[in-house]
């Protein structure tokens, strides 16, 4: 165990990103301090350690900021060796950041237009989510969880859509669709949400469904999907 | 030296993505068997090997394909261990991955989309150029790798390659397009520094195409965006990379730059 006053995370309840996060130590039984911040008015703190991109998370060990959440996650299991939660082969890594890369870019991008947009844009943009699903469902075909038997990396990467997916299709009036047509994605979801690690540490879902609800209202840029 | 039969790399010469994996593999002295792509009109064997983004650089090792230059480079650092290219302190790959990030997610589509553009749109899109590189001046006068020759130290690593290979874009792009001023040397000092050194090394100049083919390249695209319809923004869909980037298939008739890979 690490004592807490060396690693401080900062984050805000209702991040994905944050949550990849707290669900990458949890899993490696860091101690950490976390410190919530309000968007709405950024800590003097936050805008000293990401003076760049102004978001959350960002981990603060020793004194030293890391910031985005994919760049803290091999940050964290470089510096913390048990429980590791990158593969070893150098191409099983590849695949793990390859599908990393395409959640966070490609899924993210989709799952945003399909929630802020209207009509025909946001008809696209699920038409377009369900492709990327559709690749996503097949590469857990004979497999529990991406890494494998266990969750590891490019779970984490992609969790945020097992529960924030969701979350989204509420607010925003939309179906996704993936129980009836992507069955190996719809039981990752489920497995996944039933890890304890998981399970502990996931924003109270009505809470989370009314902020993206009054988020979507406001229209806003203020981005809390952080990196 | 290392022959690799097992070892293709598909690319187009005018892209920056595939230059970085093209150095990378110089500076490790591993040989490969390269493939030219004609990107308006992709092989079986690209589409094959990289279904989900269609794009150039692919590195087959072993029948199996790596996309993605960053992850590729990765592998290859992780694969071959000679000559590293990313650091072993793991808070300076953390801080290295951020700045490769920055490099592709805000200074190339701003690079980008100066190309793609004119009057209004250009220009903020300078001024969003000359902020991120302002971003890095700094890093380089009071940052992290402050008093470095290279980002990567004494000798270049991973961000040099990344940013570097892009970064010869922005001269040939300045006299393409008279007015604009991308790196201006007394703005940038230590921007402008790193560039001339990394642009001296002799495998970049092995690996980078003449300047009066670069020139030659981007004048002719510069043309054709001009004479293609704009949108209501002012800018043309197809070629940023961005935008490139959003659809999975790039349009056949107008030919990226920089920007038909990631």
């Amino acid at each position: 165990m690490v004592a807490s006053a060396a690693v401080r995370l900062f984050g805000m309840w209702a991040s994905p990103a944050v949550r990849r996060v707290e669900w990458a130590l949890k899993l490696k039984g860091i101690e950490y301090e976390y410190i919530e911040e309000d968007l709405s008015n950024k800590s003097s703190s936050l805008l000293e350690f990401n003076p760049i991109n102004k978001q959350v998370p960002v981990l603060v060990h020793n004194c030293n900021p890391i910031v985005e959440s994919l760049v803290i996650l091999e940050y964290i299991d470089e510096t913390w060796k048990e429980n590791p939660i990158l593969p070893v082969d150098p191409l099983e890594r590849a695949k793990a950041r390859f599908w990393a890369t395409f959640v966070d870019v490609k899924c993210r991008e989709e799952s945003r237009k399909a929630f802020f947009m209207e009509g025909e844009e946001k008809e696209k943009a699920i038409e377009n989510l369900q492709v990327q699903l559709k690749a996503l469902d097949e590469e857990l075909e004979g497999k529990k969880f991406f890494s494998g038997d266990h969750i590891g990396y490019t779970d984490l990467a992609v969790g945020w859509m097992a529960f924030w997916l969701g979350v989204a299709e509420e607010a925003a009036g939309f179906k996704a669709n993936y129980d009836v047509k992507f069955p190996n994605f719809s039981r990752w979801m489920k497995d996944f949400l039933a890890e304890p690690v998981i399970k502990d540490n996931l924003p109270p879902r009505e809470k989370t469904v009314e902020f993206f609800r009054a988020f979507k209202q406001l229209g806003s840029c203020t981005k809390v999907n952080q990196k | 030296m290392e022959k690799s039969s097992s070892l293709k790399l598909f690319g187009s010469w005018a892209s920056s993505y595939t230059h970085r994996v093209q150095l990378a593999l110089k500076l490790k002295n591993i040989q490969f068997e390269y493939i030219e792509e004609d990107l308006s009109n992709k092989s079986e064997a690209l589409l094959q090997f990289n279904p989900i983004y269609k794009k150039v650089p692919v590195l087959v090792h072993d029948d199996r394909p790596l996309v993605e230059s960053v992850i590729i480079l990765q592998y290859v650092d992780e694969v071959w261990n000679n000559r590293p290219i990313l650091p072993t302190d793991p808070y300076e790959r953390a801080v290295v991955r951020f700045w490769c990030h920055f490099a592709d997610d805000k200074l190339g589509p701003a690079v980008g989309v100066v190309f793609a553009s004119s009057g209004d749109v250009q220009k903020a899109a300078v001024d969003q150029v000359h902020e991120n590189l302002a971003l890095i001046e700094r890093e380089l006068r009071e940052g992290y790798f402050k008093g470095r020759k290279f980002f990567g130290g004494d000798s270049i690593g991973l961000l040099d390659i990344v940013l570097g290979c892009g970064s010869y874009w922005l001269a040939v792009f300045e006299e393409v397009m008279t007015g604009v001023k991308l790196v201006d040397p007394e703005a940038f000092p230590l921007f402008h520094a790193w560039l001339r050194e990394f642009e001296s090394l002799d495998e970049v100049k092995e690996t980078i195409p003449a300047v009066d083919k670069l020139l030659e390249y981007a004048k002719a695209v510069r043309a054709m965006l001009l004479g293609h319809c704009m949108g209501n923004t002012g800018v043309i869909e197809t070629a940023t990379p961005a935008t490139a980037a959003a659809s999975a298939t790039t349009t056949a008739s107008v030919p990226d730059i920089t920007v038909d890979s990631s």
